[in-house]
Formats: C-alpha cells, structure tokens, sequence
C-alpha cells in the first residue's frame, strides 16, 4: 500500500531557489551546532552524554518546512536537529547540553530531553519508542478539537521493533488520526545493523502495511525530497486521511554516542554515504538552480558566526540554581513539602 | 444522601466530571459498551458519546502514551487499568514520562492524566489480578498516588484526581466495589477533604492503626473487636499515599503511642516501612513500643484457595495490636 509519488503529484508546494537556500543554511546551523557540541564534549564541557544528529539535518529541516507553526513534533535522544529546525536557538541548546541555568530546560533536560512546547517542540524522548503513543494523543486531540493540526513523530529503526511502535501504529490507524510517523533509518540500532535484528529490508515501511496504513521510503538526505514527503503526508492527514509512514534513509556522521568511535561500520559505507551529505545535495541542487557560489559560502558563514556565538554564550552562561531542582515537581510549582 | 455501592460512587463521580468539563476523556479496554469489567463506566459512553468515552485496544503502553498526548493538548484523560497487575506494560509511560513531563519543562506542560487502577485481592482472582503496586508509584517523584476506601470517599476523591493539575494514580479497592455508603451526590467537592489528607475514621486513644484502600473497613473491624478486649483502637485512612499526611499521622500517634501499619501489598519495603520509618523518626519519644507493620508476604500472589491466609485479617491485625502493648 505504499503511496506512489505520481497519486500525489502537485499536492506538495515546489520549494523555491530562496527558501531552499534557507533550509541549507538552517542545516548548516546544525551541521555547526553539533560539531560544536562534539568539541565541547572532547574539552570536558558537555558533563553527561551526546548522541549527535549530524548527518540526519534534512529530515529535520526538510520536515519542518513542510510543517505549519501549530503542528506538533516530537523527537527522540537524538532530537537537536529537530529542536532547532522547529526554532529553538543553538544557544539554548548548548547551554543545555553544558548543564547551564540558560538551557532549553534549565538543564533539567539535558542532551536527551530538549523540549520547547512554545514552538510545538514537544519533547525528545529517551526511552525508545515511548514518544509515539503519545503522538496519537496529541494528534487525536487536534481532531477532536478539528484544528488542523497534525502531529509527527520522528522515531530511529531501532524504535520499530518495540512495543510501543506498534501500539501506535495500531491505535493511529483505528482512529484514523491526523499523525506522521517519521522514521529516521540510519542503519544501526544503536551499534547493531538494524538488517541483523529485524526480518523485513524497511523496518518502518514495511510493517505499515500490517496496520492497514500507507507507506513511503525516501531519500533522507535530500531536504527537498523529504519536504516534498512530509508536505504529501500532512496534506493527507489534514484531510482526514489518516496516518503516513515514512521511512527516510539516512546515516549518522558521528557514533551512536559519545563514546562510540562507530568502528563497526564498513569503511565503504561511511565513504558512500558521506558523499551524499545532505549538505552537499542540497549545495548541489542550489548550484543547479543558478544560485552563486558566494550566495553558498555567505549563507554557511552566517551560520558559523551564530553558533561560534552560541557556544560562547553558552561558555558564559552560569550553571542551573541548585534550587531549581526542587520546583516544578507538581502543580503548585514545588516539590518541597513532600519529601 | 443516597446509599450507593463504591462501584456506582466511583461511576457518579466520573459522571460528574465529565458533566463539568468537555476536556475530560474516559479511555480504556472495555470501558464503553461493555462499561468497565467491574462496570464502573457503565452507562457513560451511551451518555457522553464514543468521542468522550473510548474503547480503546488492550496495549495499555499506548493507553497512557496516547492520554499524555492528549493530557499535553489541554485534555483531562481518566484511564481504567483493567486489573492491577496490568499496570505494568505502562510503567515505562507512567514513571519514565508521565512523572517527569512537568519538571523537565520547567512547568510548561501539565499533565492531568488520571490512571484508575482496581488493586488488591479477595475476589479470588490469583496473581496479576490481585496486586497491590502502590509503592512502585509512591516511590516515584512526580505523581500523586491515593486510594479510596469507600463510597463517599470514592464519590469525591475520583472528581478531585480528575480536576487535579498533577498526575493521579488512584486505586480503586476492588474487593469493596460492593460495599454500600451513604453519598451526598448533590454535594460539590469544593467543601470535601483535600485529595492529600489523611483522615481520622475512627478515634481512638490507646493504638494507631495506619491503614488505606480495602483495608480500612478490616481495620475498622478490628477496632471494634478490640473493644473487647478493653483496647481503644484509633483508625486512620491515609487516602493519600504520596505526599503522606504525616500531620494527621503523627498527631495521632503521639496521641496514642503505638503504631501499627497495615497493608495488602508485601511487608518488605512497602509502604509501611517508610511510615514506620517516618514516625520513628518524628514520634521517637511519644512511643512506648517500634511501629509494627501488618501485610501480604513477600511471594507472587497465591491461588484463590491461599489468599485468606496472604491477606492481612481480624486475626493478624489484633495480633499486631496485642504485640504493641508487650514492650
């Protein structure tokens, strides 16, 4: 049941030379912000764990230009790409990472948990495939209130194979609820090649069948192609449709975490896939559409000099009130009469 | 006043809630047309309509995933846990993210889930239908966790947890599901007990007997019993399991000076070794003998022909009480 792209021609908006070369420069804010959180870890500035997104900056990006600022997003650990394609500021997020008072959460978060409901970024879930339940009730919400709005939920292939993926699944068909699910393969199930543990070829895809629900793969490292994906979905859920599966093929830059070196991973591969960074295709594409070279080079140095700023902000930043730790445990804003 | 069995309290409340705000959403396995295993939703679904009050499929992870969603765009979601032991599929939603949504945002998102859980014993019901897994709850910070004992209590506490901003694991006592009260259904919960208060259900003046859930009514019991043997015997329904009353808990001991707590749930590190802890630690010079602690044993929940001797009865509780007096 896989939807071919031809039943859904002209119902994704073309994306323009401008704004395509606004989405590279959102990448390159990325690409920046997590290489930049790779070297304050390396420095003992990032005290607890990364698990960084460098490699995966279309889907985020291409999804969020698809979206409408009141839809909902929610992401996983690794989660700082979509925090910052929905508009949370490199700053804040560095900050949280470095357990700064100015993070995102004031460092309740951390790496792993960067949620800004105010920009429909809600949340970063750690515990895999918790996140997708939850998608449903946010997108059951929006139909119950007939608002519009559509819920996504980016999840890895690791994610397919428990539980809660399922449930889901099964739930968002049944109702047929305005919701994406958004799979971000990138081959590995942590350090594990997902092909190992996983007896269909697309792990997403190919269990979306079984929930009576459509199905798409797509080129994750094409921003344009992944907007144009998510643009189709949405449209379908919007109206009335019900839930999309897509499936983008993508690849990490860096280890599962911190303190992967990412070893077990075929130098060819890493070789191959590398060469189609999805800041290279979308350079690429802009380079096609006539966009000068210089226009390339002053959108990725406007980027640098955000994130240089960002990390210096975040350096100076002070560290969270160890007060803070006891409020917003309940309702009434404390924690400190119950201990 | 009507005379109401705790079943219907319970279902008079819920009824109530969803009367006074269309934010509030029943949803759980059986729950519409069926009207709830123990039928304490019978009725609603034909009165509120299918988009209030859901069947949903039995994944009780996706049950609780899908309320926080919900919870996270303004909604009230009310989830029934069919039986106890079936809770623990969505453990990972509830202490893992239901807990923590409010403290990792910085109070930006409330989570007004209610998660209703039949718990205990004495139907005859063996292992996952019989459980008592309060203190999984209770020692996770983030949620309120409380328990009725009976129909009145039931009727008010059930329309509390659901307007309250704070996740409520509520536990319904199942075995009392039967048991009739006396409810004033026209009474708004305005002027009731706050959720978090404990409450006196029977003074007394020579022992404590710390007890919540289906075990107020035997520990009721065995005050009157005492009687007999010249014992006066103070009964306190704790309903609130976490946060603790520890004022109404320790202003009665230091009345009476001895302390027994009663639980279904194991013994071992239940709730009872954190009160005993506590009112040692507060009432050390108002005790004329240790905190004793009554409950279920540390194995699986036996057949239905063993869960007389697990449940904590007249006998092991005045038991528990003469010891008190042996110091």
């Amino acid at each position: 049941m896989t939807v071919r792209e031809e039943e859904n021609a002209g119902t994704a908006p073309a994306i323009g030379r401008d704004e395509l070369l606004t989405l590279y420069e959102q990448m390159e804010v990325i690409r920046r912000t997590e290489k930049a959180a790779h070297d304050l870890f390396l420095s003992g500035l990032v005290k607890g764990t990364t698990h960084l997104a460098a490699g995966h900056e279309a889907v985020a990006v291409g999804a969020s230009a698809a979206l409408q600022p009141g839809d909902y997003v929610f992401a996983t650990y690794r989660g700082h790409h979509h925090a910052i394609a929905r508009g949370a500021a490199p700053a804040e997020c560095l900050a949280e990472l470095m357990s700064k008072g100015t993070g995102l959460c004031k460092a309740k978060g951390g790496s792993m948990h960067l949620t800004k409901a105010s920009a429909g970024m809600l949340g970063s879930y750690a515990i895999v495939g918790a996140h997708l339940p939850m998608a449903v009730g946010a997108a059951w919400s929006a139909k119950l209130r007939d608002s519009g709005e559509v819920a996504v939920a980016f999840f890895g292939d690791g994610a397919t194979n428990i539980g809660a993926f399922h449930e889901a699944l099964n739930l968002a068909a049944i109702w047929s609820l305005p919701v994406l699910f958004v799979c971000e393969n990138n081959l590995y199930m942590e350090y594990t090649p997902i092909g190992a543990v996983t007896p269909v070829g697309r792990p997403a895809a190919d269990r979306a069948p079984a929930y009576g629900l459509p199905a798409e793969v797509v080129d994750g490292n094409d921003v344009v192609l992944v907007a144009e994906a998510v643009a189709r979905a949405a449209a379908r859920a919007r109206a009335g449709a019900g839930p999309t599966v897509l499936e983008t093929l993508t690849y990490r830059h860096f280890g599962h975490s911190r303190t992967d070196p990412a070893k077990y991973r075929p130098a060819e591969e890493l070789q191959q896939w590398l060469q189609r960074d999805p800041l290279n295709l979308a350079r690429q594409r802009l380079t096609s559409a006539g966009v000068p070279e210089a226009a390339l080079t002053a959108a990725a140095d406007r980027a640098a000099a955000v994130v240089a700023a960002a990390v210096e902000e975040a350096k100076a930043a002070p560290p969270p009130d160890p007060e803070d730790a006891f409020t917003d445990m309940w309702a009434d804003g404390g924690s400190a009469w119950r201990t | 006043m009507t005379t109401l069995t705790l079943s219907r309290a319970l279902n008079e409340g819920l009824r109530k809630a969803l009367e006074n705000d269309p934010k509030v959403l029943i949803m759980g396995e059986d729950v519409g047309k069926l009207g709830g295993v123990f039928r304490v939703t019978d009725g609603l679904m034909k009165d509120f309509g299918e988009n209030r009050v859901i069947d949903t499929p039995l994944a009780e992870s996706g049950i609780v995933g899908t309320a926080i969603g919900l919870a996270l765009r303004g909604y009230r979601p009310v989830c029934e846990i069919q039986f106890d032991g079936f809770v623990y599929p969505a453990v990972d939603q509830i202490v893992s993210q239901l807990a923590k949504m409010r403290y990792r945002s910085l109070g930006n998102v409330a989570l007004p889930v209610v998660i209703r859980i039949p718990c205990g014993g004495g139907i005859g019901a063996v292992e996952h239908h019989s459980e008592s897994p309060e203190v999984l709850f209770t020692h996770t910070a983030g949620l309120r966790v409380v328990a009725c004992a009976d129909a009145a209590d039931a009727f008010t506490m059930i329309q509390q947890s659901v307007s309250c901003d704070d996740p409520v694991i509520f536990f319904e006592p199942k075995r009392r599901y039967w048991d009739k009260g006396e409810v004033d259904t026209a009474a708004g919960v305005a002027d009731a007990l706050p959720l978090d208060r404990a409450r006196v259900a029977l003074e007394g003046a020579d022992v404590t007997l710390l007890c919540y859930g289906p075990l107020v009514r035997t520990c009721l019991e065995s005050a009157i019993a005492a009687r007999e043997d010249g014992r006066s015997v103070e009964v306190v329904d704790l309903r609130s399991l976490s946060p603790l009353d520890t004022e109404v808990i320790t202003a009665s001991v230091r009345k009476t000076g001895r302390c027994v707590v009663a639980h279904e749930a194991p013994v071992y590190a239940g709730l009872g070794a954190e009160i005993a802890a506590r009112v040692t630690e507060q009432c050390f010079y108002c005790l004329e003998a240790p905190v004793l602690r009554v409950g279920g044993f540390h194995t699986p929940y036996p057949p239905s022909r063993l869960e007389e001797h697990y449940l904590p009865d007249l006998d092991r509780i005045l038991d528990a009480v003469d010891r008190t007096f042996g110091y």
